[in-house]
């Protein structure tokens, strides 16, 4: 654990490039390779609109063609390129993921250290709430809340949210249990400084290195379950080329398997990609609960 | 160990009273009329019925008395008249669980054989090029978007090299035998038909291994890093030491050390599988409870989405009270808080 406290606290900026150099170097190859294929998508996130493709949402061929060289994955069923939408997809699934993940970790972080380091009251109403948020199979709440919400990526992600908090709420909270009983924060306490302060300045810092190893990889199975919400009809709605809705229109055409190859590919791509990085993290930060 | 079971088995209706509590305030926060979800359009006009529905939902009442009564009536196993099949809730998932259920065993019975096999495998011959497969098997298993490698894997081996039959439980216009377990397979066999059996087995066989991939990765990694472990210890030494071939220290020690943390991984594995089997079903129109919340969902059922979801839950809490249990039981040495 004493590894990790510099890439935490505040180092000058020459240092943390060297960190970064030789953090790089001690990353294994897989993990590299997680990192490049996300690199990628982001990059393609944040310039595919730039790129020579074709328009993801107008007719540019003939309905339901084979991949041939004028379209690399084929046509689909409204004669619009698949590879292109496959590419442009990465716009939906991609933010969605980081924005679920973000509000996941902060709103159970936030919860978890509540509940950890107050103990009490506080503890007993989180963790409760928690054990009843997973006492639900994740596919069938996000359902049933995305249902009641209504159609639409925005509800999609909401229910996904609390469907994930409880988890960072956990992880948190078992930090936070553990480094609240080190010396330093006894000393803190002894000093005079109050909870909050305690909390925020000499525990909540070497909190982190779970949540974000978790978070990492929990990435893809964001982009899994947002696909997988799509494909069911809660999340994008036609004619968005989201992966899952793209997914599921190659499942009424069943023929045409190229319709649904590529935004399958991708989400493969991305989930493979964060469990990589995720365990080339894990291995070397958090060796004990490798 | 008893009094851990005793606190488990109290924890229980909490929780089901926490899953019943959210269900409830989901069905509260929709935007249409609930009454619309209870009654059959054609009987709207009926104000005798629309009467007796509302008082016995209690819709004309506060809201802490319409929570009151929908506890009441769930638990009477009352969950409320599917929106868009016009039957009680319960009665539509009561007749679709075995299938189901049916997927969800087979598909796990596949999932730990081939991972307890590749688990074992690896461990056997780690760093061996059949380490490396099994690994990415296994990862790429674990990674599949399922309602996508349903959809491939239907293309190829149905499709194009007719290897498999296509979708559902039975091929079209073939009667399903008589019920007794509702398993078609296990009902076929007790019908003693066998040309039945082959073919409820065959429709059965490809669903159940893409459901049974997706948790193989895990089974996998867990037993091959629990069998390296046990053939690191001393028993396994001694085992070595005292002249027994590699088979039998890693069939008869190694496995063993294995196979409580399998125990403990099971029910995890459950929470995959019941998502797996929600999108599996709805690639091959497998007519069980998941492909039924998935249409419930489509057309925003909210009953027969609240009904599965609570049926969900309480799976899923058995499952992982049953793991629990059979944990404690295996392995005293644990510390159960």
């Amino acid at each position: 654990m004493a590894d990790i406290t510099p890439a935490v606290t505040a180092a000058p900026a020459p240092r943390r490039g060297r960190q970064l150099r030789r953090l790089s170097r001690r990353l294994p190859l897989t993990a590299k390779i997680g990192a490049a294929i996300l690199l990628f998508w982001i990059l393609t996130v944040l310039t595919v609109q730039f790129w020579p493709l074709a328009d993801p949402l107008a007719m540019v061929g003939r309905r339901l063609q084979p991949p041939s060289a004028a379209h690399w994955l084929g046509t689909d069923a409204l004669g619009r390129d698949v590879f292109s939408r496959t590419l442009h997809g990465s716009i939906w699934s991609i933010p969605i993921a980081i924005v679920v993940v973000a509000c996941a970790v902060s709103i159970g972080s936030f919860l978890g250290a509540i509940s950890g380091f107050f103990g009490g009251w506080w503890d007993t109403i989180i963790m409760r709430l928690v054990d009843v948020t997973v006492a639900f199979p994740p596919i069938l709440l996000a359902m049933a809340v995305a249902a009641m919400l209504g159609p639409g990526l925005a509800n999609a992600s909401i229910a996904m949210v609390i469907v994930w908090w409880p988890i960072y709420a956990r992880l948190m909270r078992a930090q936070v249990l553990e480094v609240k009983e080190r010396e330093h924060v006894e000393a803190a306490v002894a000093g005079g400084a109050g909870g909050l302060r305690v909390l925020r300045v000499h525990v909540l810092p070497l909190c982190w290195t779970p949540t974000l190893i978790n978070a990492t990889m929990d990435f893809g199975q964001v982009v899994l379950l947002a696909a997988s919400l799509s494909f069911i009809g809660l999340g994008a709605t036609p004619p968005s080329p989201e992966w899952g809705s793209m997914i599921s229109e190659g499942a009424t055409r069943f023929y045409d398997w190229w319709i649904a190859f590529g935004p399958g590919m991708a989400i493969l791509s991305v989930v493979l990609a964060t469990s990589f990085l995720g365990d080339g993290l894990r291995d070397l930060f958090d060796r004990r609960s490798a | 160990m008893l009094a851990y079971v005793l606190r488990r088995l109290i924890s229980i209706p909490f929780l089901l009273l926490g899953v019943a509590s959210v269900s409830f305030l989901l069905s509260q926060m929709t935007k249409g009329d609930p009454l619309a979800a209870l009654v059959p359009e054609r009987m709207m006009s009926n104000p005798e019925i629309v009467e007796t529905v509302k008082a016995q939902w209690g819709l004309d009442q506060p809201l802490p008395i319409r929570y009151l009564r929908y506890l009441g009536n769930l638990v009477q196993g009352d969950l409320g008249t599917s929106f868009a099949t016009r039957r009680p809730v319960a009665t539509d998932i009561a007749e679709r669980l075995p299938a189901t259920l049916e997927l969800v065993i087979a598909a796990m019975i596949i999932g730990t054989a081939m991972g307890l096999t590749l688990g074992l495998l690896s461990a056997r011959f780690r760093g061996s090029a059949f380490d490396s497969i099994a690994r990415i098997f296994a990862l790429i298993g674990s990674s599949l978007p399922i309602f996508w490698s349903g959809l491939i894997l239907l293309y190829v081996l149905s499709v194009r090299l007719a290897i498999v039959p296509g979708t559902g439980r039975l091929p079209p216009r073939i009667a399903p035998p008589p019920h007794h377990t509702g398993f078609y397979t296990v009902d076929a066999l007790i019908a003693g038909d066998l040309s039945l059996f082959v073919q409820a087995l065959t429709h059965l066989a490809l669903p159940a291994f893409v459901l049974g991939w997706a948790v193989t990765g895990i089974i996998t990694r867990l037993v091959r890093s629990s069998i390296v472990e046990g053939l690191s210890l001393d028993y396994a030494r001694t085992a070595r030491a005292k002249g027994a071939p590699e088979r039998v220290v890693l069939v008869r020690h190694a496995l063993p050390n294995a196979l409580i943390p399998l125990l403990t991984i099971l029910g995890f594995t459950f929470a995959y599988l019941i998502t797996g089997a929600v999108l599996t079903e709805a690639i091959f129109s497998w007519p069980g409870i998941g492909s039924y919340a998935v249409r419930a969902a489509g057309a925003l059922d909210y009953p027969a989405i609240g009904g599965v979801t609570i049926v969900g839950s309480v799976a899923f809490l058995l499952a992982n009270l049953l793991t629990d249990i059979a944990y404690a039981w295996a392995n005293p040495r644990i510390k159960v808080h």
